[in-house]
């Protein structure tokens, strides 16, 4: 016979365990992504929407960088630098899973750098992996890396979500069956619609709070917006209509974070192409420019004003703004003394981005105030890539530079600025072949003056990070200093 | 009546085959490399030159052309350039949403055009008319997208009773998956609503006004009945001419409101192919519909020879 005692603790036992559940922290979580990505190989393919989904998610690498953009251990907890800066010994955690269950060692590390250099790889950044000479294991846990010439970024570049770490039984069915070693598991991508990942129940790591994250894609800026006032998603990490958020600022139960990215927002300038070719006269350009004037205007306010390419979170970062001000009377004077008078007519030419549309309407209507005439030209990404980028027929166009920490990309001969500096050139070789970060700094701080000075581009704006989630989600990153969406912090508080 | 039917086949065959040569020779010409796109600016030259040979972008044109043509006659529409799956499965996909989608706005623009039709051509020259004429000049007026908007903002935010877009899928259950698509429904059905019950109206009133009606309604025959037995089937012709058009156009056509409800649908499939140089899925999915607005124009030409005995005999 059961007591009445014993039948009201079990009572209330029961009770208590229902409301301490009712009470627990969710642990699913949809969050939704603007683009699309093609497949999920982030080692085949450039779209950061790739890296969105399943940088430090699914894949990991060697290194990975943090929220506020330093180096940190990933799968190697620890490595040793040769003094001449050539030999590189990696040695890796123990006890690391696939998720289809074979184990991490070397020899997938070396057929990992290998497959990304090799003849016929399709890794859209082989130029990471161009100082790697050789790649050895030592031993099961060990890894050597040997390369060619000093190479300073080293360590960060083998953090960009190219550079992860695939095993050969997987590497040819990544691109849909994605299968890394991290905290979270690949379930499946209704292509068009979601990508859903599970809890990688052993995971090498610190475990994570979330079982299970479904991404939807969403690139109208209503739908976003009514897709987080419904609450069909719960998270928007980096929203794309910098015109509604100013309805989410005041609602208490959406916390509203802006961030700075990695990309550069740049009038890109045909340094090659008369009259461009002239100092005086990108030099009135950049006078013409009225930077806020333009973030007001495309971009509602959002977004910090770069007098460089570079970001100004990094801590390397110059303020520059001020090397050539807003003076529309000096362009007009520099473009006399160019021998324009009159100014000249040039196109425009703009890819979709709202931020180019828009802003390329602004900075229209400001060089025709010192009598710069542009004829703007409405092209689609792959009419860019052919033409601006490739065969670099253009005068003017308007672009955001979203890869980390490219300002080399002023040092390559044939790109598309078409921009040829001994000096620069000279102080990017230095960069490469030096290791220690105060002299690092001292280095780029110099690259950011001489492209500032010498107006090779028009620097506009840094791109912000408009990021609206739930108020009781905590872990999102703020800022992106790579593109990445990590989840490992992330967890409801309640 | 079979030779009616046969003639009407040939020439859907001859029309398929035309459009798939110029689908092709339009998308081959159009600039733009698909393997740079997808590789992005940073990429050399000889990742983008392996990433062409992978995808037999550096076969000859002929060549890929038969093999296109070959492989859809055998089911094989070739693998998508970007999602590396074959594009039959990516069109299985889309389809699943757009050909529901599309029936019911279709179901929910007859039910509702139809009667209203009726209703104004029975009544014309009064104010119940004249009304009608008003609401339907709207719904034609109205871009659908704005009213898509609008439902989402009444529906899905603040009384929430269906999500505010994205489609669960068909094994999520078929309550959560109507859900999901009866708000798109409706903003693609209210101006189809609206012309067709103009057509409606209008068609009738051509035959209302035709001698053996008055001979049907001088021999006695209640007005319900003649508008059901004679006017209906012979209005029906026009009707039947923008249904088949309608169709046709809801398959595809409804790209504008699948992004506003994020639907993971045709029309966005192809948009989003065409930016993205995915040439082999534009031009499957083209040339499907192009059979498909044949197709559904050939079936209507029969229901013609169904409603006019005429044409029968011919």
């Amino acid at each position: 016979m059961i007591s009445k005692t014993s039948t009201f603790l079990a009572g209330a036992a029961l009770a208590l365990a229902l409301t301490s559940s009712a009470f627990a922290a969710r642990t699913d979580l949809t969050l939704a992504i603007q683009l699309e990505p093609p497949h999920l190989d982030p080692t085949a393919g450039a779209a950061g929407a790739i890296d969105d989904i399943v940088y430090q998610n699914v894949f990991q690498g060697l290194t990975r960088i943090g929220p506020d953009g330093a180096v940190l251990p990933s799968l190697a907890e620890s490595w040793t630098v040769s003094d001449d800066g050539l030999t590189y010994i990696f040695k890796l955690h123990g006890g690391v899973k696939f998720h289809d269950g074979t184990s991490l060692d070397a020899g997938d590390v070396v057929f990992s750098l290998d497959r990304a250099r090799a003849d016929d790889s399709t890794n859209a950044q082989k130029a990471l992996f161009s100082a790697i000479a050789s790649a050895e294991a030592v031993d099961d846990l060990t890894v050597k890396v040997t390369l060619s010439r000093p190479q300073g970024s080293f360590l960060y570049n083998m953090g960009w979500g190219d550079a992860v770490i695939v095993a050969p039984e997987s590497a040819d069915t990544n691109k849909e069956k994605p299968v890394g070693t991290g905290p979270f598991k690949f379930v499946d991508w209704a292509q068009g619609s979601s990508a859903t990942l599970e809890k990688n129940a052993d995971y090498w790591g610190e475990p994570v709070a979330l079982d299970k994250v479904t991404y939807r894609f969403i690139s109208d800026p209503a739908a976003a917006t009514a897709a987080l006032l419904a609450g069909d998603v719960q998270a928007f990490p980096s929203f794309p209509a910098p015109e509604a958020v100013a309805q989410f600022e005041g609602d208490p139960r959406f916390s509203v974070v802006i961030g700075s990215t990695e990309g550069e927002t740049i009038l890109s300038t045909n340094n090659g192409k008369e009259p461009f070719n002239k100092l005086e006269v990108r030099q009135a350009i950049a006078h013409a420019l009225d930077r806020q004037a333009i973030i007001d205007g495309a971009m509602f306010g959002f977004g910090t004003p770069i007098g460089t390419h570079f970001a100004p979170h990094n801590p390397a970062y110059v303020e520059l703004v001020e090397t050539y001000p807003y003076d529309p009377e000096k362009s007009k004077a520099l473009l006399a003394d160019a021998g324009y008078p009159d100014g000249f007519k040039a196109t425009l030419k703009l890819p979709p981005p709202a931020y180019a549309r828009r802003g390329g309407e602004i900075v229209a209507a400001q060089l025709r105030d010192v009598g710069i005439d542009l004829e703007i030209i409405p092209v689609e990404w792959a009419q860019w890539l052919d033409q601006v980028f490739k065969q670099k027929d253009y005068d003017l166009t308007i672009i955001s530079h979203t890869e980390p920490n490219d300002i080399g990309i002023y040092a390559r001969d044939d790109y598309y600025f078409d921009y040829h500096s001994e000096a620069f050139n000279k102080v990017m070789a230095e960069l490469d072949a030096t290791a220690d970060e105060d002299k690092r700094y001292e280095l780029l701080r110099q690259a950011q003056e001489i492209i500032a000075k010498d107006a090779v581009n028009g620097y506009l704006f840094e791109l912000p990070k408009l990021g609206i989630w739930d108020a009781k989600l905590e872990g999102l990153w703020h800022n992106l200093p790579v593109q990445s969406n990590d989840l490992s912090k992330v967890h409801w508080t309640e | 009546m079979l030779s009616y039917a046969l003639r009407r086949i040939l020439i859907v065959v001859i029309t398929l085959l035309a459009a798939s040569v110029i689908v092709f020779a339009v998308l081959e010409i159009v600039p733009g490399d698909p393997a740079r796109l997808m590789l992005g600016i940073n990429a050399t030259e000889d990742a983008v030159a392996a990433l062409r040979q992978q995808m037999g972008l550096d076969q000859p044109l002929v060549l890929r052309y038969f093999e296109w043509i070959g492989g859809m006659l055998t089911g094989d529409f070739g693998r998508s350039y970007t999602y590396s799956v074959p594009v039959i499965d990516l069109i299985r996909e889309r389809l699943v949403v757009s050909l529901p989608l599309a029936l019911m706005a279709l179901a929910l623009s007859t039910l509702i055009a139809i009667p209203v039709g009726i209703f104004s051509a029975a009544r014309r020259g009064t104010a119940a008319d004249a009304g009608v004429m008003a609401a339907t000049q709207l719904g034609i007026a109205i871009p659908n997208f704005w009213f898509a908007i609008l439902l989402v903002y009444v529906f899905a935010i603040a009384l929430r009773l269906v999500p505010a877009g994205g489609f669960p899928g068909w094994d999520a259950g078929i309550g959560k998956a109507l859900a999901a698509l009866i708000l798109p429904a409706v903003a693609l059905a209210l101006p189809q609503a609206a012309i067709l019950a103009r057509v409606t109206r209008s068609a009738l009133l051509d035959v209302l006004g035709e001698d053996y009606i008055r001979t049907a309604r001088a021999k006695g025959l209640p007005a319900g009945l003649v508008l059901r037995r004679h006017a209906m089937r012979n209005a029906m012709i026009p009707v039947l001419t923008i249904l088949g058009l309608q169709f046709a156009f809801l398959l595809a056509g409804t790209i504008i409101i699948e992004n506003v409800f994020y639907l993971p649908g045709l029309g966005r499939l192809v948009f989003q192919a065409i930016t993205q140089r995915d040439l082999i899925v534009v031009e499957s999915v083209v040339v499907l519909l192009v059979a498909t607005v044949v197709i559904v124009n050939f079936l209507v030409d029969l229901a013609y020879a169904w409603a006019d005995p005429r044409l029968r005999r011919r």
